[in-house]
């Protein structure tokens, strides 16, 4: 059908691993990801809002990191996976100048429902976690 | 907070269960593709699904959808938030929180379900309720409340494409350290956590700066000793003088720290009890080596090298 390829439910076990992915954590990247999820507090976009919070810079928001764990999760699995659900605790704000590792692992997979759960954990350089939880994505049972 | 008043402040705060942020509310921007493509743009997303007509068509779903995680985006109030936004029941919530010293805020988890794909051209009506209030909990933050906003979405057929759960902290602030910014403005890279220098050891440490590992010796009896101390364990004279090491070593014993990840410090390092030729043992790290490949026994060589912007450390690799 295309270039793209859907993994298969049988292709994959608990414990496989995601490729670890590095993001630059860019002003650009921050504020631009704040107005495509038109949020537009002014923490997110305006330094000076970010600084009277005691934080050094703008920091990205909710939907922007949402955004990226969805991505990292359907872009190890292919186009036609479903996403289910996405369910994550915030920690250490992500802030320019830093680096995020997102890193993943299968930690369930339901032959019933065809539902697979991927552990995500998005880890800064400088403050840690800022993002862990899990995506759950249904699978094709045939390619 | 006494007693009577934290019972009449809970009670203030539980009638806002139940209560309606925003009524149902269809999105002011019908699911479209140029919103879409903006959003993959920034957020690095390449699936076709969201993206290309052609392969969508070919695909099991027959055409493009919306990214399942621009669901809330959908409904977002827009530019107007920079000046405010109405007072709703979720904002008479929070002020009510912030009167009684809850001024701290930090949002701590936030779920989507997706039930229905969407596409170009639905519109998605989001609703939101104030679902739970937690009971007085005792955080890392300070004492607060959990409150958790339930939205509900759902397309122009009425039916439920989704739900958000969205929890915040209201708390107490204590105080907490600032925020690690350099007077330029630019993030402070964290570091080893420094050595404590004391009248005691700050000879050691301070040799260690100058590239050396240095072993304090009796002058009384010869013994060598570390980690540095006044007196001589052997004979009790508090008379003594230092040789340096040559960092030939062997393991004595090792383990990995990998949890937890401490800023500063690589992930997952090796640390060991190292025997010096000279007699005496030192705690510190092997590098260049795998732990798969550490063994009891195996034979290492010392380094002092800088390890980060202000620490000098002994480092040990295999010899």
């Amino acid at each position: 059908m295309s270039d793209y390829r859907t993994l298969t439910l049988a292709e994959v076990s608990v414990g496989d691993k995601l490729e670890p992915v590095d993001i630059d954590v860019t002003t650009g990247l921050v504020v631009c990801g704040a107005l495509a999820t038109r949020d537009f507090e002014p923490v997110h976009h305006d330094k000076s809002a970010a600084l009277a919070t005691g934080l050094p810079d703008v920091f990205m928001n909710i939907l922007t990191s949402q955004g990226l764990m969805t991505r990292y999760a359907t872009d190890w699995s292919g186009p036609e996976a479903v996403v289910r659900s996405i369910d994550l605790k915030l920690g250490a704000p992500n802030v320019p100048g830093m680096v995020m590792t997102m890193s993943g692992e299968v930690s369930a997979v339901d032959s019933d429902s065809g539902v697979v759960d991927i552990n995500v954990l998005g880890e800064n350089n400088i403050w840690g976690m800022h993002m862990q939880g899990t995506v759950q994505l249904a699978l094709p049972r045939e390619g | 907070m006494n007693e009577a008043e934290q019972q009449a402040f809970e009670q203030e705060i539980y009638a806002f269960v139940g209560e309606v942020v925003y009524p149902v509310t269809p999105a002011p921007d019908d699911v479209n593709e140029s919103m879409i493509r903006h959003w993959c743009e920034v957020l690095g997303e390449t699936n076709p699904a969201y993206l290309d007509q052609d392969w969508a068509a070919d695909s099991a779903r027959g055409h493009i959808i919306a990214p399942p995680a621009m669901m809330y985006v959908w409904g977002q109030e827009g530019f107007q938030v920079t000046t405010g936004r109405a007072a709703n029941a979720q904002s008479n919530l929070v002020e009510t929180f912030n009167r009684h010293g809850f001024t701290g805020v930090l949002g701590t988890n936030v779920k989507q379900e997706y039930f229905r794909e969407v596409g170009v051209g639905d519109n998605i009506a989001v609703q939101m309720v104030i679902d739970n209030i937690s009971e007085r909990k005792m955080t890392s933050r300070g004492p607060g409340y959990f409150f958790e906003t339930l939205a509900t979405f759902t397309n122009r057929d009425g039916e439920t494409v989704g739900t958000q759960r969205f929890k915040v902290l209201k708390f107490i602030p204590q105080e907490q350290p600032a925020a690690a910014a350099s007077d330029d403005g630019k993030l402070e890279t964290p570091t080893r956590i420094a050595s404590v220098r004391g009248h005691d050891n700050g000879w050691w440490w301070d040799a260690v700066d100058a590239g050396k590992v240095l072993i304090q010796r009796c002058t009384s009896c010869q013994t060598l000793r570390h980690p540095p101390r006044p007196m001589c364990h052997e004979c009790q004279s508090m008379e003594w003088d230092s040789i340096e090491s040559t960092l030939d070593g062997e393991v004595l014993s090792f383990t990995c720290v990998r949890h937890p990840q401490v800023p500063g410090y690589p992930k997952d390092p090796i640390c060991a009890v190292i025997r010096l030729a000279e007699g005496t043992n030192l705690v510190s790290n092997v590098v260049g080596c795998e732990f798969e490949d550490m063994a009891i026994g195996m034979k290492v060589k010392g380094v002092v090298e800088q390890v980060d912007e202000k620490t000098a450390l002994p480092q040990f690799y295999p010899a």
